[in-house]
């Protein structure tokens, strides 16, 4: 393998119902970012069924090139043609990097390519840089210059761990949503569009789709809420996340998620909950009411920019992460809280 | 009907993770366990065995003491089990670890691979869509539902905010969620039958068309360039008010000064 070949910081735009979600956004951020520090340009994948329109939104977030495969065996999301796709350009392309998100369609589509292609993957990463590899020179070994360096959290969050992929091209990673930046919106930018043939071609791998049944939801994605009043097991019941949490979250613009024991005990909707098997979220605040920190409920959360919580019991684990923990009964904090966030929201709206 | 349940010994964490002082993962402390999504592809598979007849054959590549993983498995209700184990297929990543996979599972008949979704130590979810696709196997990711009809298999694929219906031709590969089932538990006859059964050992010279260069280290394309347990950030400030008023406004003046109100 000659790794002077690959160039370029592709990034795999995933669209449902042909709308390019937000994951493929971040992803063009930090594609940027690498480019910049590889003096490379940045490529957007769009696949799918008369998708050609969303290429420019693909442009105006950074994509310098947009690689579109439409195809009607692309209109909803298939393992194996996808597979074959995203393979094919890589095959026709040479990409030196290619990022996927860390949805369920990415974790499905991103092995399966890697697999096909015989390279590595790295998963759910939370971090990408570009650096030498090894990391600090090893006597006897060379030492490649500006290779992806993914990080990535593993067990729950416990240990964590950086990768390298220094004799496969390309290197493969999936990222974790809600984790990197996309850029300001750019109007006025321009992407030179490729339309694709990616010769796909059925086989045993196909499989037939007999019903899509979509779950409507009545819940804004807690993954992208900026502030987020969450609860747990000392919320008592449902009703009093709508009567303590709400009205707090609603007025600093923020959403109601909730620890896993809500959603267990309380019927909390499961889109809602945070943690190792819900969601990850990284708010700018994450205020923490009668949830004790299991491990897999930290896992979920401690990334937030700025943690408060609120616990009665003083030993509970969620302190241990807590920029600002408060020993307390949250029934009696949380309306004076509100009252007087009211009152300094209000107190600012004059000046 | 033969189905292969692919399953991995893990470190448990449901008992509470254990760690060193210095904040560090106590790794030693914890007990090992099967896997909860290969558990449940587990129970999927003698489910089906239950229903329409079937062998139940289960896979694990790890160390000898992974063995506890598959006689659970058998005291469960699986046939037949397999521990594929060598020194030079340690230290693989997912690349050669489906690999190796795949080559024991080619000595095996099947009609049906059941992989869990992903393991909770490695939580990478690429060993099942990468086992598919050096089995040639079509896949369906996320199973939460299936039946089968025919030569078909009819499952539901989840995904965020959908679920597909699937109609699949056997020979396929499903990765299973914990949420497929409820897995039951061993019986004591089980218990007792699973410890009088062989467990079927295979080491590298019995992978079915598997190149030395795809296995173990060596073969593993993903290298470690740092590894850590990762230290907590830390507690920061516990405050104990002297009343709920007086929480209230400990935690405006944060907010105010963190310029979020």
């Amino acid at each position: 393998m000659n790794r002077e070949e690959y160039k370029g910081v592709y990034v795999y735009a995933q669209q449902v119902d042909n709308k390019v979600s937000n994951i493929a956004l971040e992803l063009l951020g930090k594609a940027k970012v690498l480019a910049n520090d590889l003096g490379s340009e940045v490529v957007a994948m769009l696949l799918g069924s008369d998708i050609k329109d969303q290429a420019q939104k693909l442009a105006e977030y950074g994509a310098d090139k947009v690689i579109v495969v439409d195809h009607p065996f692309l209109k909803e999301y298939m393992t194996e043609p996808y597979t074959q796709a995203i393979s094919n350009i890589i095959y026709e392309f040479k990409p030196d990097i290619v990022l996927f998100g860390a949805t369920a369609i990415g974790r499905d589509l991103a092995p399966c390519v890697a697999a096909t292609v015989h390279t590595g993957l790295t998963a759910d990463c939370t971090k990408l840089d570009i650096g030498d590899f090894p990391m600090t020179p090893i006597p006897g070994k060379e030492t490649l210059h500006k290779q992806l360096l993914m990080t990535r959290p593993a067990f729950g969050g416990n240990t964590i761990a950086t990768i390298a992929i220094p004799d496969f091209r390309p290197q493969m990673a999936t990222v974790r949503p809600g984790v990197m930046q996309k850029l300001p919106r750019n109007r006025e930018a321009k992407a030179n569009i490729i339309e694709f043939d990616a010769h796909l071609e059925k086989n045993n791998r196909y499989v037939e789709i007999l019903d899509v049944v979509k779950k409507v939801s009545d819940y804004v994605d807690i993954q992208d809420a900026k502030i987020l009043v969450s609860g747990g097991r000392g919320m008592q019941n449902k009703e009093n996340y709508e009567k303590y949490l709400r009205p707090l979250a609603n007025l600093l613009g923020g959403q109601v998620s909730s620890s896993r024991a809500g959603v267990d005990q309380f019927g909390i909707p499961k889109e809602l909950q945070v943690g190792q098997t819900g969601k990850t979220v990284r708010p700018k605040l994450y205020i923490a009411c009668g949830i004790s920190g299991a491990i897999q409920h930290l896992a979920g959360m401690e990334e937030s920019d700025l943690i408060i919580a609120i616990n009665k019991d003083e030993t509970a684990p969620i302190f241990d992460v807590a920029d600002y923990g408060i020993v307390g009964d949250l029934f009696q904090i949380v309306p004076i809280l509100t009252k007087m966030v009211e009152q300094e929201l209000a107190k600012k709206a004059e000046m | 009907m033969n189905i292969v349940v692919c399953i991995k010994q893990v470190p448990d964490t449901a008992g509470g993770v254990k760690f060193n002082p210095d904040g560090t993962l106590d790794r030693a402390a914890m007990l090992a366990i099967m896997n909860p999504d290969d558990k449940a592809g587990l129970e999927a598979a003698l489910r089906l065995k239950d229903e329409y007849g079937a062998k139940v054959t289960v896979v694990t590549m790890g160390l000898p003491k992974a063995d506890a993983i598959l006689r659970e498995a058998m005291a469960m209700g699986a046939d037949d089990a397999v521990l594929v184990t060598d020194r030079v297929l340690g230290g693989a990543d997912t690349w050669a670890t489906s690999q190796t996979l795949a080559g024991a599972v080619r000595a095996l008949d099947y009609d049906l691979v059941i992989t869990g979704r992903q393991a909770i130590d490695g939580d990478t979810a690429q060993v099942g869509p990468q086992l598919s696709v050096h089995l040639g196997l079509p896949i369906v990711s996320y199973t939460q539902k299936l039946r089968i009809e025919g030569d078909y298999v009819i499952a539901e694929r989840m995904f965020d905010d959908r679920h597909h219906v699937l109609k699949v031709k056997m020979p396929c590969l499903l990765t299973a969620l914990s949420e497929l089932n409820e897995p039951r538990y061993m019986t004591p006859g089980g218990i007792f039958d699973a410890f009088k059964k062989e467990v079927t050992v295979m080491g590298r010279k019995d992978l079915v068309d598997v190149l030395d260069s795809n296995i173990g280290k060596v073969g593993s394309p993903t290298q470690i360039a740092k590894a850590s347990d990762k230290v907590r950030k830390g507690a920061g400030t516990q405050y104990i008010p002297e009343d709920a008023t007086d929480a209230a406004e400990y935690i405006v003046g944060k907010l105010k000064e963190k310029f979020i109100i």
